[in-house]
């Protein structure tokens, strides 16, 4: 157990804090995942807290100037670049504070928010970078798993067979054809101090793992599950059941990994089909039932991978 | 005063970087700025200098961390050239948007393709119209006066400054330089305070979308502040001069006085300019010759001022602005001509392309073409100088 995490008891379901960071009066979709990971998150870090948003829905919907959700300091600079641009000013908080120009005795989290297209894709590299430097931030992946912004476009996120613009259900090709980049391992390839799953469905796990990624000194990742009823064709009052039931047919585990060692938080010994989750996104429907076995298996062997690194280092939750 | 000493230009820009209290550093190696940061560096591992040295992992970040970094309250360098600069592209309008006063040194070096990387401007003149503060420097000692006033200007205007020097031709070389007291930098350059930035006492949203319905004026205010940096920059200048006895103008005049026929130029071939002037004077004959230190804002009036009673301009380039009417400046001076009643005539030469030598006898064969064109109409409006046949 790291030092910095020894203290923290966790948040409890009665012992939530009243903050909110992230005002009402946005203009998210209904049953937006995304908003739903991004208030959680700024409750659990709190007002000492200054943001870095990649382009993409979060800073279309929630700056249309003059007015903001921001409570607190934000800045969104480009698409790719987030990381990066969150490892300037915690340089500059660094140098600031080492001169005395601002104040030493707080703790400023600096906290990235950046979609699937924004991480995996076009800001790899600057994550990467970031990482490696190992600056003394927390970098959150809303995951939605495609290009949702510009319209419904495939990333490398984007899941097996799922029908999106440009990965089209169509007759010969029937949606995506490449499973999920593994962005968790090679997030994980950078020796940093914390990185987890997270899925708004588990409200008090995520705030814990970003209370967390806070504590910790040096970078901390947290790839979070953000369904987006717009782009994957389900109803807005879904988007907590599909986030749940991602984790219950272990398509995706709940997990962290501190200093290397990976802890599954969740073991799903009976997983539920993965038809009940698929069957409740239309960009799925068009799916054969060769490629649902393909899923099955995948799935089960992806999660298999998860338990036996877990089992490695022993569980501790 | 300092001393002077013999120093590398690059070394002495470093030097002059950390007198100026920088806090964060975030910078990419590309010839040939290189020596500019890796001096930073050793500066700060040596305990010389105070400041977080981010070795990023590309231009581009580097550009975003400076913003990052500035957006927060920190006063800020990087450097870099060509691809480079072509690389950190969407971020330079960001920074100019967002008021942040970065300071940037360019060594300028041809862009790709085909790969080269010898000197000329063509890097710097893609950001022309990125809304940051744009001068040129002719040798050691005003690169390192220049960054003393590119903080300074930043500082005041809340605008970013890209300060350029040729690469190879003035990074590179040796010159004696003079680097002021520490206590003059501290009086000419006071503490950045910055009255917006990412403060979680006074939170703000920097880089909200901008509707139909405000991005015009976002736009206006911008430029507004751009052309009124002129003011600021000047008077930053004649500070300088207070100080130093050291004095710069945003267009400097070389015997212009009677000059009937004038070359412009920027950047360090001035110095061979000047010997041609000098050289073609002494067979009597009436040249000048025009140097713009200044590049953005324009400074449209001191440089109608400066061109007299020219008969004959010619513009030396040092960069192709492919199917366009002229190379960025010889547009520059047309667009400028045109706002006066003055009308020279203006031939246009691109010259000195990827670190071509320009010497002295071409300077005098630029002149005497420009004097033709007093007779004779030109028979193109630009031309690339010197290409072999």
């Amino acid at each position: 157990m790291r030092p910095e995490l020894k203290k923290f008891k966790g948040f409890t379901l009665k012992k939530l804090p009243e903050y909110e960071g992230f005002a009402p009066g946005h203009r998210a979709c209904q049953g937006c995942g995304t908003v739903l990971v991004l208030k959680l998150a700024l409750k659990a870090l709190g007002p000492n807290t200054i943001a870095v948003s990649a382009t993409g829905c979060m800073e279309i919907i929630s700056t249309p100037f003059p007015y903001t959700s921001w409570e607190i300091p934000w800045i969104h600079v480009a698409f790719e670049n987030a990381a990066s641009v969150a490892s300037g000013i915690e340089a500059a908080i660094k140098a600031l504070k080492r001169k005395g120009k601002i104040s030493k005795r707080k703790k400023i989290n600096v906290v990235v928010f950046a979609g699937d297209g924004a991480t995996f894709d076009i800001g790899l590299q600057f994550l990467s970078g970031a990482l490696e430097r190992g600056h003394d931030f927390i970098y959150i992946c809303l995951d939605n798993e495609a290009y949702m912004n510009t319209g419904v476009q495939r990333s490398s996120a984007t899941p097996f067979g799922a029908h999106t613009t440009t990965s089209p259900a169509g007759k010969v090709v029937k949606g995506q054809i490449t499973w999920k980049k593994n962005l968790m391992g090679i997030v994980v390839a950078h020796n940093i101090p914390y990185a987890a799953t997270a899925s708004p469905a588990y409200p008090v796990d995520l705030m814990n793992k970003v209370k967390k990624a806070s504590l910790v000194n040096g970078p901390a990742f947290i790839h979070a599950f953000s369904p987006c009823p717009t782009g994957w064709g389900c109803k807005g009052e879904d988007s907590i059941m599909t986030s749940k039931l991602v984790v219950e047919t272990r398509i995706f585990p709940l997990y962290e990994v501190i200093d290397g060692k990976y802890i599954l938080n969740r073991r799903i010994d009976k997983p539920k089909p993965v038809e009940e989750y698929l069957k409740l996104q239309r960009r799925f429907r068009h799916l054969t039932p060769e490629q649902i076995k393909y899923i099955k298996k995948r799935v089960d062997e992806e999660y298999e991978k998860i338990v036996k690194l877990s089992e490695c280092f022993g569980t501790e939750s | 005063m300092g001393k002077v000493i013999a120093k590398e230009v690059s070394i002495a820009i470093a030097e002059a970087v950390a007198q100026c209290k920088v806090d964060v550093i975030s910078a990419y190696p590309i010839t040939p700025q290189t020596h500019i940061v890796e001096h930073l560096a050793e500066l700060v591992n040596n305990g010389e200098l105070d400041a977080e040295y981010m070795p990023v992992e590309s231009e581009h970040a580097a550009m975003s961390a400076c913003i990052g970094a500035s957006a927060t309250g920190a006063r800020t360098f990087t450097s870099t050239a060509a691809q480079g600069l072509l690389l950190m592209y969407e971020n330079l309008f960001i920074a100019s948007a967002f008021r942040l006063p970065i300071v940037m040194v360019i060594a300028n070096r041809s862009i790709s393709a085909p790969i080269s990387i010898w000197n000329d401007h063509s890097d710097v003149m893609t950001m022309r119209d990125s809304g940051w503060i744009q001068t040129f420097a002719e040798n050691g000692q005003e690169a390192v006066d220049l960054i003393y006033h590119a903080y300074r200007v930043a500082e005041k205007a809340l605008l970013p400054v890209a300060l350029n020097i040729d690469g190879f031709t003035l990074s590179h070389v040796i010159e004696p330089i003079e680097l002021l007291d520490q206590e003059l930098v501290d009086k000419y350059i006071p503490p950045l305070r910055m009255k917006y930035k990412l403060d979680p006492k006074k939170p703000i949203t920097m880089g909200a979308i901008g509707i139909p319905e405000i991005y015009t004026e976002a736009k206006k205010a911008q430029d507004e502040a751009l052309k009124a940096s002129y003011r600021i920059i000047v008077n930053a200048w004649k500070e300088f001069e207070k100080l130093t006895g050291r004095k710069y103008q945003p267009i400097e005049s070389y015997k212009m006085e009677d000059a009937e026929v004038a070359l412009i130029i920027m950047g360090s071939l001035a110095g061979t300019a000047m010997d041609a002037v000098d050289l073609l004077r002494e067979k009597g004959k009436k040249v000048g010759l025009i140097k713009i230190r200044l590049w953005r804002p324009f400074p449209l009036r001191d440089f109608l001022k400066a061109i007299g009673k020219v008969r004959a301009i010619g513009v030396v380039d040092r960069a192709v602005s492919h199917g366009s009417t002229g190379g960025p400046v010889g547009i520059e001076v047309r667009s400028a001509l045109y706002q006066s009643n003055k009308r020279p005539k203006v031939v246009n030469f691109i010259a000195g392309l990827s670190g071509r030598d320009v010497t002295v006898e071409d300077f005098v064969e630029l002149f005497e073409r420009t004097y033709d064109a007093i007779s004779k109409k030109p028979r193109f409006s630009y031309e690339i100088y010197g290409v072999k046949e």
